[in-house]
């Protein structure tokens, strides 16, 4: 039996909240509720959200506090079958956090999903012990996968890629349903021998349930220019619907629930 | 009692009485599948259509009005037959002897008449002019001569706004179906049986007096009736005894209530089901095809988007773009839980793909969350690929009235045939609540038009002071404004009865009084600045707040946040039991609505600096809606703030307009319609009311600005009703622009 101050205790707990978006329709299945969790250690050329990158902006939320606030929506979520989703910033860098919103909304019988590029993966015991609770209580991770080429994985966010890889892996051994989302950008991720190179992984991951390409746009421009930051894609246009589809066959080949 | 006409329908109540409802009950054809059965449109109707949209472009290139009828005053009886092409119409019939010819409408008010020929170029004939200045007086005439100085200051302060007093009030639903059902001849007996019982061995009294004479004017309306549609061609004396019948007898009714009213709103009801049974008959018989069904339908539809009145300027200003507001109501469902959803529910909103896009008739979905699945992704469908539907939350509604209402205008339900209203327009909470700070000082008039109640001295607004006030302030406003509505419903009665709506009414109808408040958002967020940080008030020389600072952020409506929301619920609920408080003309029950039609622009053109950081003359929100831009937590949160604005105590209807772009309701068509069905029944589910769709990005407005001509039939849905886009005034659509999209992320 949870003693009452247990109870308040999960209630308190504080997490970085960078905003919420009420009626997400693209980050899993359904109506979603997109709680954005502010910082991240990737620095994501493409980055639409950079305004989440720092760790100490953002407003404190208690769980007590969200849980309230997504309660208000469930008329919502069963009309759509949809859920709550929480995105980023890197929701794995608050780890403890999601996992103890997600049991509370578990409770409640909502659809959980992170959404995450896995960019603070490692296999430390302490990490991986705060992952493994909250894996239990989430129905769905959208996984980024950016470049399944490590340098040029490097040179695009910042970090190589093999700790996101081994993310992936760890979900498929956890056997956690995964959609894969891969942003198409002319030139830097959307070259046929990368995207083989990917596929080819894709097909080891028994998990995965299918694979979203999101062609690269360039709405969150405003946001670095308005954050004094340089954008370094600056000349680059979004990609072709041809390329769209290429890259949709390419990815998706040899997947049974695409 | 039985009819050869009335082969093959279901025995029923319906044939002993006048009883519509239990027809349709009786006979109806659920249907459960898709929209896979309907057809494109005929050859006929393309011709007609291409007709119809060459005779558009030639009024807008006329400056928006055609032609106008400037000698004969329109009456039931007034014009011979007019027609678009006679051999291909398979509905025939309109207002004068000549399509997109206005009709002279001096009951409601001669100078409102004189006016709107005046703005197009046209001028009224002198001996009408004479006759209707010199001889019959109209309802405008007698309202003013009964309207206190008080009420005139008020209105002309634009506290009360809006008012129906220079024209027909509208708002008002005949039971078109009875003439298609019953036929003219058992109507006409069935009036004169009761006006034998009306008083006739009691007191004369003036309710007696009255009644009496209303229901001789109903007798003789109807007669009226049969003889306009026998000018074309039709007996309409007995009930119809086909489809195409039954839609002719029907319009014909329509058309008699548009000949003789040019209410605001001249709604339709709830046709589509009723109509249905017809179709059914016949096509079971093999005496119709699907083709014929929806030509029919398109046919009828046509007639309904070529209703026109002449308007002035001003008039316009307050509610753009030429609407009628033929409402037309969809859906919903039977009380023993059965969806009233036929074939029909389908083919009219077809018409919006065989037709194009149009504002009008407004097509209102009654929307229920035990809708048959296909037919809400139907609705969804045509929602995103048109922005024509308005949907009204029937769960909520069939509570209070049952289950054959329709809605009047934009939100209002009534029950057809049964329930009538008085139109009320709507007071300024916003401007109250700056004769609350100001002692009843017009802030932008200087005058002094509110009681000269003690003003704020402080310099940092007190919401409990304010709070304060403010009520006993809007004490004041709810008795001036029902009492001016007493008198303008007293004057429409005695000038300007609508007699061929009332006598497709039951003898005892349940009268509403219809009142309104507009700029809801803007007092609930004014109230939480002053509460929640500090207000400070900057005065002018005579010591006249006329403008405000805000220091630091506070809760702000549209963001599902209870420390405003709250506040607005509150407003909702104190202001209808003000106005519960005061006598009503004919003992008409008190209602609300939250409603601003596209008014929202002039009530803030006449409204000063508001302590919410609006500034002056800047719009109000429309209806119940956040103010633009300030709800920021997507969708849902904004959705959920208006949802808690309780309908019990806002009977004549909530409305909540919403923009979004394609891409936010989902990556491909399927998903986008699920989302956007799933969004319409968490509304409902929450208590929502009222939901006016828009699916478009910003830039096809912005090109449609600049390149008319380009975007001949875009349509948006504003405040309760939709709008030909590039009919409205540059101002609105610049509003229109600026209202926030749900954009997602």
């Amino acid at each position: 039996m949870t003693s009452p101050s247990r109870i308040q205790e999960v209630d308190q707990m504080k997490g970085r909240v960078h905003s919420i978006e009420t009626y997400g329709t693209v980050d899993g299945p359904g109506i979603r509720y997109v709680l954005f969790m502010q910082g991240c250690l990737l620095r994501c050329q493409f980055c639409h959200n950079p305004d989440t990158w720092k760790m100490s902006d953002g407003k404190e939320m208690t769980v007590g506090e969200v849980v309230a606030d997504i309660k208000e929506y469930l008329p919502f979520f069963q009309a759509s079958n949809g859920g709550v989703t929480v995105s980023g910033g890197e929701p794995l860098i608050q780890t403890a956090f999601v996992a103890q919103l997600f049991k509370e909304l578990k409770k409640l019988g909502i659809h959980t999903a992170i959404d995450t590029s896995a960019g603070c993966f490692s296999k430390s015991p302490s990490f991986l012990k705060s992952l493994d609770e909250l894996l239990a209580y989430t129905d769905l991770v959208l996984l980024d996968l950016k470049q399944i080429n490590s340098a040029k994985h490097k040179k695009l966010t910042g970090k190589p890629n093999e700790h996101i890889l081994e993310f992936a892996n760890y979900l498929a051994e956890k056997e956690v349903p995964v959609w894969i989302r891969h942003v198409l950008i002319p030139e830097i991720t959307d070259i046929d021998d990368d995207l083989e190179k990917l596929a080819a992984f894709i097909q080891t991951l028994p998990n995965v349930e299918k694979v979203d390409v999101l062609p690269y746009h360039e709405l969150g421009v405003y946001k670095w220019e308005a954050l004094g930051i340089d954008y370094p894609l600056k000349d680059t246009q979004p990609p072709t619907d041809e390329r769209v589809r290429n890259a949709e066959k390419i990815l998706t080949a040899g997947l049974t629930t695409a | 009692m039985t009819n050869q006409q009335w082969l093959e329908f279901v025995d029923g109540k319906w044939q002993d009485e006048i009883n519509v409802r239990d027809f349709i009950i009786k006979n109806f054809t659920l249907y459960n599948g898709d929209e896979s059965f309907l057809v494109g449109p005929t050859a006929d109707t393309n011709k007609l259509w291409e007709q119809v949209m060459e005779l558009t472009k030639k009024e807008i290139d006329n400056g928006g009005v055609l032609d106008m009828d400037t000698s004969i005053v329109s009456t039931i009886t007034s014009h011979g037959p007019g027609y678009l092409d006679k051999e291909k119409e398979q509905i025939v019939g309109f207002q004068t002897d000549v399509p997109f010819k206005r009709s002279l409408q001096p009951f409601g008010g001669i100078r409102m008449a004189i006016g709107a020929a005046q703005s197009y170029g046209f001028e009224v004939d002198k001996e009408v002019e004479h006759t209707f200045t010199e001889y019959r007086k109209t309802h405008n005439q007698g309202v003013f001569d009964a309207y206190t100085n008080e009420m005139k200051a008020a209105r002309s302060a634009g506290i009360i706004t809006g008012l129906p007093d220079a024209y027909g009030r509208g708002r008002i639903i005949g039971d078109y179906r009875r003439v298609a059902l019953y036929g003219i001849d058992w109507l006409i007996e069935d009036k004169q049986s009761e006006l034998s019982l009306v008083g006739g061995n009691g007191v004369m009294s003036e309710n007696v007096i009255r009644d009496r004479e209303e229901l001789s004017e109903q007798i003789h309306a109807l007669s009226e009736l049969k003889q306009m549609a026998e000018s074309y061609g039709y007996d309409i004396s007995k009930p119809a005894s086909t489809a195409h019948e039954a839609f002719q007898w029907l319009y014909f009714a329509y058309l008699a209530a548009i000949k003789e009213q040019n209410g605001a709103a001249m709604s339709l009801g709830r046709v589509s089901t009723f109509l249905d049974i017809y179709i059914e008959r016949d096509l079971r018989n093999n005496v119709l095809t699907e083709e014929e069904a929806q030509e029919l339908v398109d046919h009828f539809v046509m007639k309904l988007r070529l209703v026109k009145f002449a308007r002035t300027p001003e008039y316009n200003d307050l509610f753009s773009g030429d609407p009628t507001w033929v409402t037309e109501s969809i859906g919903g469902m039977a009380q023993d839980g059965t969806p009233l959803v036929t074939k029909s529910s389908f083919r009219f909103l077809h018409t919006l793909d065989n037709l194009g896009p149009a504002p009008e008739p407004n097509l209102t979905v009654l929307w229920s969350v035990n809708l048959p699945d296909n037919f809400k992704k139907y609705c969804a469908k045509v929602s995103i690929e048109t922005s024509s539907i308005q949907y009204e939350n029937d769960d909520i509604m069939r509570e209070h009235y049952g289950d054959d209402y329709g809605i009047a205008c934009c939100v209002s339900a009534m029950k057809i045939g049964k329930h009538m209203q008085f139109f009320g327009a709507r007071v300024n909470l916003a401007k109250a609540l700056l004769y609350a700070i100001n002692g009843g000082i017009d802030e932008v008039s200087a005058k002094q038009i509110g009681p000269q109640y003690a003003p704020i001295q402080s310099e940092y607004l007190d919401y409990d002071e304010v709070a304060e006030k403010y009520d006993n302030m809007l004490e004041w406003l709810a008795g001036l404004y029902v009492n001016t509505l007493n008198v303008i419903h007293y004057m429409h009665d005695k000038y300007s009865y609508e007699r061929i709506e009332m006598a497709l009414h039951d003898k005892d109808v349940l009268r509403t009084m219809a009142c309104g408040i507009a700029g809801l958002s803007v007092v609930a967020d004014s109230l939480s600045a002053i509460k929640h940080t500090k207000v400070k008030t900057i005065r002018n020389e005579d010591g006249v707040a006329i403008d405000f600072e805000i220091e630091g952020d506070y809760p702000q409506f549209g963001n599902n946040d209870a420390r405003v929301d709250d506040i607005a619920v509150d407003l909702v609920k104190s202001f209808m039991n003000k106005i519960k408080q005061h006598d009503t003309y004919r003992n008409a029950v008190p209602t609300q609505s939250v409603l601003t039609i596209t008014s929202n622009v002039v009530y803030g053109k006449m409204t000063g600096n508001t302590p919410d950081g609006r500034k002056a003359g800047e719009p109000f929100a429309p209806g119940a809606n956040p103010l633009h831009g300030r709800d920021k937590k997507g969708a849902l949160a904004s959705l959920s703030s208006v949802a808690k604005l309780p309908y019990d105590y806002s009977l004549d209807g909530i409305s909540n307009t919403f923009s979004i772009v394609p891409n936010a309701l989902g990556k491909d068509e399927e998903s986008r319609k699920s989302n956007l069905v799933g969004m319409l029944d968490g509304y409902a589910l929450k208590g929502g009311h009222h939901l006016n769709i828009n699916v478009f990005d910003r830039e096809t407005l912005l090109d449609a600005m600049d390149y008319p001509e380009k975007h001949p039939q875009l349509t948006i849905r504003v405040s309760g009703y939709a709008v030909n886009f590039i009919k409205l005034t540059r101002e609105q659509q610049i509003d229109v622009i600026n209202r926030t999209f749900h954009e997602g992320r």
